[in-house]
């Protein structure tokens, strides 16, 4: 009895220790690991060098989405557009927009994936909970551009909730392009467009037709 | 040329009278549109398949030798917009880029100043002009160059003016170059475009909006002051339906 419950309590421990050691990765080093895996998995895979897109988007699944606050994202793209829609609407925009993002995300590794990164060290202070993780892409003979990572502490890790490329927000481009659909079709038009757009996407990246 | 401008007279005029919801910061949208269909049509019979052929035929080594040997010219004026800002650092840096790769470097086609420490910037009049306080004004997509505003075009018609290439002579060796010049730089941004035909569900919107935030991040050097959510792109009252 006393044994089960001592051996309870230190797996319960354990499990806390785990989950804890995991919540503290700093949010600068995150993103340098993750990054450094994944391009290191695209380095070392011919299938994804030579193009297979759909396991491209398999390794982003599994290594890089678990750090996107996607609800979050979507929620902002949406401005104040996303207080009317029902949960129901809510569930597909975050679905089809996290599909988007993800295919164009592919796309840009698969582009940039030889380029080199120079990680920022973070500025922030250790009680901030909402920090930018810069990063730069290295190119020959041109100016570095900047990506930078909006990223907010939760309860699960710290969480990517925008990404700005050479200063441009994902998010905020978004944001525009969202309220003039939703002010001329509605939010079903929007949900209908984003999901149009994906299967368009999906079509082209299977036929081996479209050469890069 | 007086035909022209009444034409763009017109336009902008329709333009203003049509679209009761426009963007603020479009107020010329339906020319605009019509402007970057053209620009999209051109391209796609043109621009894209050169820019392909060219990055075919070249090795990407080759590539960057040309993209630095124009970016070395580049670096001349980068320096007095720098100057002109009052970053007489950055300045002075932009032009020892231009001592060390013009010479160590071969006539620039080595940008050995990046491997020295001297990064390289990113300024031009349109820039300036920001960083003195004038604004964007409206938003303006120019006849095959693209997404601009009245100010950034004023700056880039500066820029043209004053670019070292139209010191080079004789002219049968200047157009050449012109041309290389362009295509080398519409190469360069294969790999953008076909991203942005990806993402965006309205390529005039998204590409109009990455303009405008790309320009006021240039102009603050990557930093602007943050704005309140609402503020970035925030369109005129939401339609709820």
């Amino acid at each position: 009895m006393t044994m089960t419950k001592t051996l309870c309590i230190l797996a319960s421990f354990l499990w806390l220790g785990a989950a804890h050691a995991q919540e503290t990765i700093p949010p600068d080093a995150l993103v340098k690991q993750v990054t450094l895996e994944v391009i290191d998995i695209i380095a070392k895979d011919k299938e994804i060098r030579s193009g297979d897109r759909a396991k491209l988007i398999g390794v982003i699944d599994a290594k890089v989405l678990p750090h996107f606050d996607f609800a979050s994202m979507t929620s902002l793209a949406m401005g104040q557009n996303w207080r009317v829609a029902t949960p129901e609407q809510k569930k597909l925009l975050v679905e089809s927009f996290r599909t988007l993002l993800v295919r164009t995300y592919a796309s840009a590794l698969a582009a940039y994936s030889e380029q080199k990164f120079d990680f920022r060290p973070l500025r922030a202070k250790p009680t901030d909970t909402d920090v930018t993780v810069q990063v730069r892409v290295l190119q020959p003979g041109q100016q570095p551009v900047p990506i930078d990572y909006s990223m907010e502490k939760t309860p699960s890790g710290w969480k990517v909730y925008d990404v700005m490329v050479g200063g441009v927000s994902l998010v905020a481009n978004y944001r525009t392009e969202f309220a003039t659909v939703v002010r001329s079709t509605g939010i079903d038009g929007l949900i209908k467009d984003l999901q149009t757009k994906n299967k368009t996407l999906e079509r082209r990246s299977a036929a081996p037709a479209d050469k890069k | 040329m007086r035909r022209v401008f009444l034409l763009l007279a017109v336009l902008a005029a329709s333009g203003c009278a049509t679209s009761p919801d426009a963007d603020p910061r479009d107020p010329l949208e339906p020319m605009n549109r019509a402007l970057f269909n053209f620009n999209d049509a051109f391209d796609e019979a043109i621009g894209t398949p050169v820019a392909k052929g060219y990055r075919a035929v070249l090795h990407q080594e080759i590539r960057t030798r040309i993209s630095n040997f124009f970016s070395n010219l580049g670096d001349v004026f980068i320096g007095v917009n720098n100057i002109l800002q009052g970053k007489f650092q950055d300045g002075v840096e932009d032009w020892a880029r231009v001592a060390f790769n013009s010479t160590i470097g071969l006539a620039g086609i080595h940008d050995v100043a990046s491997e020295m420490g001297l990064e390289k910037h990113d300024e031009d009049f349109g820039q300036t002009f920001g960083h003195w306080g004038i604004g964007s004004g409206p938003y303006l997509v120019l006849p095959f160059l693209g997404p601009s505003t009245l100010r950034d075009g004023t700056g880039l018609a500066l820029d043209f003016y004053a670019d070292p290439m139209n010191e080079f002579s004789p002219s049968e060796v200047r157009d050449p170059l012109w041309v290389v010049r362009l295509i080398n730089r519409r190469a360069d941004l294969l790999d953008a475009s076909s991203l942005l035909e990806q993402a965006a569900l309205d390529r005039y919107i998204f590409l109009r909006d990455a303009y405008l935030q790309r320009r006021r991040s240039q102009i603050y050097d990557g930093s602007p002051p943050r704005q309140r959510d609402e503020e970035v792109n925030e369109p005129p009252p939401p339609a709820v339906k």
